[in-house]
């Protein structure tokens, strides 16, 4: 009887840890004063350190350090003070040395962990290590003949290292977007996938539940989006409980993902493994940080995504689901809390973050506009939110006000007194409303009297019409109630 | 003619002073080149249209008043593993066959600035690998002293060069006795800098952490000159070193009064150095005599690893060797085999590009790093090299200088070397100074009864080529070669 996935993982668990390359924004590459591009020309990019001609020699761009050690701090990580550039050989045209730079036994970063965002919680997904490296070419086979592009070689990166703790594609998934928006919020890497600034390899195995011990695991190569990570995981996962419900062993390997077929195939097994004969680069001298280095950093680093989103849901009193998207992405949480910087009154986060996030964001989406784009600025949301909280206009004048804002770039207050839209509170004015409209209405006022509630709403809607919309609701309910008798 | 054997200063004051224009220099030297090398076999590549290019533009800036460097119209012969750039640079390889460099080397660079004139490229063991430059994949280079003796090696081109007045001075590189044994075979000055002291960009790699680039010259002079040329801190190599260059041509009248020598044992004894060829060991002894006649102290001193040298060196070596070489792959430079595939194209053109010496060492290296056995050999030949520093460390608390034969006999014979271990022991004094990153400088200091050069070194602290300088200038006025040239090959 063959059982279903999910019966399957009733009694085992997936075991995922993530290897994940992202590229570092530096205007030159890694080791040489090589300029750093994409689209350019193939091969334009390079210099003799780039092409490894005989006699260049790499120089460490410093550049490279500062965004690493950015990534190291906003981590947690354990910073290596001296840390170490090792070779890593195995020949492949991509790769002109003959070997790649990176970094082996000495990494500048270890102990991290990336906080996952997961429905109302965070989860703390933890990192072996960060390391430096530089990038590979491309190699593109056209019929028999095979190109080297080697624009993308020597492109600094950092390679992120999972602990094997993830349990699922989706926690996976979610570890590739939590990283995704560390690296851009702290401005290290675009990390845009379509450009391969972006790219994850994935270690899998499944164990018995309530087993410790890690199973044989296969590595998964070439997963290049978000969706990509998810389907390739959960079909290394369904492969697996296959091969192991029917009694067979899984086989120590590397896999390549084809997104296209949505299906992987062996690139080799583990007795066909490159030996990397790792040692240090005799040609670079021990990358040192001093700690004036980090405190420059560690100054300038924004309150991460995590924490702010705890803090949302603490000072503002935020739901999770709210907060979650205000911390999707660094302008978001930034416009937001300048919203609330300029507020004059306290414990208005939350009505700030609803302008925000429906109003706001629902006009930039339609428009299909980024948040760095609005004519509104934080101040201007501040301020829109204050008329409507101490009374000057009413919500649905605020909602007008705010499409008038959003439109031009104006001011609330400037809108309001042009056209004249304050609320009317002063209860004398409505009173005397009021009264002529209850007046021209007898039969209403008497069917109101007699029982239909329904007739409330008409006395409602007669003041707001002679009003423009202006008068004060609650204050009109409650000076009809007075004048209608109940 | 004379101005073969003119000395840097003095070809440098002729052309400058319009006693000889650097055309007819040039031509002159051409010629000789043309007459000398066909029997010496030390250039693999001579750049004729550039050296006479290079005098032309000379002498129009003479003419025209305009500033000359210090080497201007010096006709200088490079190693092959310095990348020229527009001329061809093999390494002594076939694999290089074809590759027209784009760019210069530094010390290449340098040069130019100081209006030298490279004449050509000289031949030299395979990728630096040898100490005969038999293993050249090109040419056999002889010894001019003795046309059936080999020159010595690598850097066996840039000796012969010099010291059969083909130009006035060259560049070696030295890996483990690279410039100071075939300085010391054909009767010239080389000397190995500090490591760090002459950048490395441009230096085709055989041993990154060894390898050194240093002047051949006939006088201790010369080379100091040629130093101070090449010297200082290049931001294009990481491991060149910031500090200053001294004038290294000031340094050179001090005398060696007052000034403590130390012997090394382990050097002498014949504890890990072989036996020291009876000649060689008298000539060092007059050598040790004169010094202490001339004021100086001679100190006993211990290098107690010494003995380990040898192993470590050719761990490390290799090692290294074996991943500097991986860029060798036919795809981008140099020669490709025809192959059917991407496994096929590696081992075709390695397999026939690579010579066999160069083979074993890549052979050697690789085994050396692979994985689970880095800590045994690697990493264990590093550790040694830390003690062979701190011995050194030690001796140079008690000495300003250590004194020792550059190498336990004078020139050997083609083929005399039956096995690379045989070869490779010949590098036994050598060596242990590129383990330490120190300064080594080797001076004629007589000959053999059979009229063969001798070779004392002098081995100083780290950035103190300046001493050694100081030394060697004492050594070749006393106990030098004088005004005995060559006489095999003229």
């Amino acid at each position: 009887m063959t059982r279903t996935v999910a019966e399957l993982l009733e009694v085992w668990e997936p075991v995922i840890g993530l290897e994940v390359h992202v590229q570092l924004a530096t205007k030159t590459k890694a080791f040489s004063a090589s300029a750093v591009g994409f689209g350019e020309p193939p091969n334009s990019l390079t210099d003799p350190v780039v092409l490894g001609l005989p006699g260049s020699l790499p120089v460490f761009n410093a550049a490279a350090l500062e965004l690493a050690l950015r990534l190291g701090i906003a981590t947690g990580s354990q910073i290596r003070t001296r840390s170490r550039f090792a070779r890593k050989h195995y020949f492949y045209p991509d790769q002109p040395k003959g070997y790649q730079i990176s970094q082996y036994d000495e990494p500048l970063c270890e102990h991290g962990h990336v906080d996952l965002i997961l429905g109302c919680a965070v989860k703390r997904v933890r990192l072996t290590r960060i390391h430096l490296e530089e990038d590979a070419g491309k190699n593109t086979h056209v019929g028999a003949v095979s190109h080297v592009d080697l624009n993308r070689a020597g492109v600094p990166l950092v390679e992120v290292v999972s602990e094997p703790e993830l349990t699922s594609a989706e926690e996976a998934a979610e570890f590739m977007r939590s990283l995704h928006r560390l690296v851009r919020w702290i401005e290290i890497s675009e990390a845009d996938m379509e450009k391969g600034q972006l790219r994850c390899d994935a270690n899998v195995s499944i164990r018995p539940r309530g087993d410790h011990r890690l199973g044989t695991r296969t590595e998964l190569k070439n997963i290049n989006s978000f969706r990509h990570v998810q389907n390739a995981i959960d079909h290394e996962i369904a492969r697996q409980l296959r091969i192991v419900s029917a009694g067979g062993q899984i086989e120590r390997e590397t896999r390549l993902w084809d997104a296209e077929a949505g299906q992987s195939a062996s690139l080799r097994s583990k007795e066909e493994a490159n030996d990397y004969r790792y040692f240090p680069d005799p040609d670079l001298p021990p990358l040192v940080v001093d700690s004036a280095m980090m405190a420059n950093i560690l100054r300038a680093l924004p309150e991460l995504p995590a924490a702010r989103f705890e803090r949302y849901q603490r000072m503002h009193g935020i739901s999770p689901d709210d907060a979650r998207t205000l911390v999707s992405d660094r302008s978001f949480a930034e416009y937001f809390d300048a919203a609330c910087a300029a507020h004059p009154g306290e414990g208005s986060g939350r009505t700030i973050a609803n302008w925000m996030l429906t109003e706001l964001l629902g006009a930039l989406n339609a428009e299909a506009k980024q948040l760095s784009q609005a004519r509104m600025s934080p101040g201007m949301l501040s301020a829109l939110v204050g008329l409507v909280e101490n009374g000057t206009i009413s919500g649905k004048i605020g909602k007008e006000i705010f499409a008038e804002c959003y439109a031009t770039g104006d001011p609330p207050l400037a809108i309001v007194l042009r056209r004249g839209v304050q609320q009317i509170s002063d209860e004398g004015v409505l009173r005397e409303i009021v009264e002529r409209v209850v007046t021209a209405h007898p039969k209403q006022a008497e069917g109101f009297a007699a029982g239909k509630d329904g007739l409330f709403g008409f006395f409602v809607g007669a003041v707001m019409k002679e009003t423009q919309g202006r008068a004060n609701p609650i204050l009109t309910s409650d000076l009809l109630h007075k004048r209608l008798g109940r | 003619m004379t101005a073969a054997f003119w000395t840097v200063a003095e070809t440098a004051r002729q052309i400058a002073t319009g006693q000889i224009t650097a055309s007819r220099l040039v031509d002159a030297t051409l010629a000789r080149i043309a007459t000398v090398d066909r029997e010496l076999g030390a250039f693999l590549d001579v750049d004729e249209a550039g050296a006479r290019a290079t005098a032309h533009e000379l002498d129009r800036k003479r003419t025209a008043g305009e500033p000359l460097g210090p080497l201007a119209g010096v006709p200088i012969a490079l190693k092959d593993n310095l990348v020229t750039k527009g001329i061809p640079t093999t390494a002594g390889s076939q694999i290089l066959v074809g590759w027209i460099p784009p760019y210069d080397a530094t010390v290449v660079e340098k040069l130019r600035a100081a209006g030298a004139v490279i004449v050509g490229k000289t031949n030299l063991d395979e990728f630096g690998m040898g100490s005969s430059t038999e293993r050249s994949s090109f040419k056999q280079t002889r010894n001019p002293w003795d046309a059936s003796r080999v020159p010595g090696g690598s850097s066996g081109g840039s000796a012969a060069a010099v010291a059969a007045g083909l130009c006035a001075a060259s560049l070696g590189t030295d890996t483990g006795g690279s410039i100071r044994q075939p300085a010391a075979f054909t009767g010239v000055v080389g000397l190995k800098p500090t490591y760090g002291r002459v950048s490395r960009w441009g230096v085709v790699a055989f041993a990154s952490s060894l390898d050194q680039v240093g002047p051949l010259a006939r006088t201790v002079a010369d080379a100091a000159l040629l130093l101070e040329v090449i010297s200082g801190h290049d931001p294009r190599d990481a491991t060149s070193l910031a500090a200053p260059v001294p004038r290294y041509t000031a340094a050179l009248a001090g005398g060696v009064a007052g000034l403590k020598v130390g012997l090394p044992r382990e050097f002498f004894d014949g504890h890990g150095s072989g036996t020291i060829d009876a000649d060689v060991r008298a000539a060092l002894d007059r050598t040790i005599a004169m010094l202490r006649d001339q004021g100086a102290e001679l100190v006993e001193v211990s290098l107690p690893h010494t003995p380990l040298a040898l192993a470590a060196y050719y761990i490390v070596a290799p090692a290294e060797a074996s991943s500097n070489l991986a860029r060798y792959d036919g795809v981008r430079y140099g020669k490709r085999a025809e192959a059917s595939d991407l496994l096929d194209l590696y081992r075709k053109t390695r397999g026939a590009g690579f010579g066999p010496e160069v083979k074993r060492r890549i052979m050697l290296g690789t085994y050396a790093l692979r994985s689970g056995y880095y800590d045994a050999y690697y990493k264990k030949a590093q550790q040694v090299r830390a003690l062979i520093k701190r011995d050194f460390e030690q001796a140079f608390t008690q000495v300003d200088v250590l004194l020792t034969p550059t190498t336990p006999t004078a020139a050997f014979r083609f083929g005399a070397k039956a096995t690379p271990l045989d070869m490779y022991l010949g590098d036994i004094f050598t060596l242990s100074c590129n383990l330490a990153g120190l300064p080594g400088l080797s001076v004629p200091c007589g000959l053999t009864s059979e009229g063969l050069p001798i070779g004392a070194q002098l081995l100083g602290k780290p950035l103190d080529e300046a001493t050694l300088l100081r030394v060697g200038a004492v050594i070749e006025r006393e106990v030098g070669l004088g005004d005995r040239r060559p006489g095999a090959i003229a």
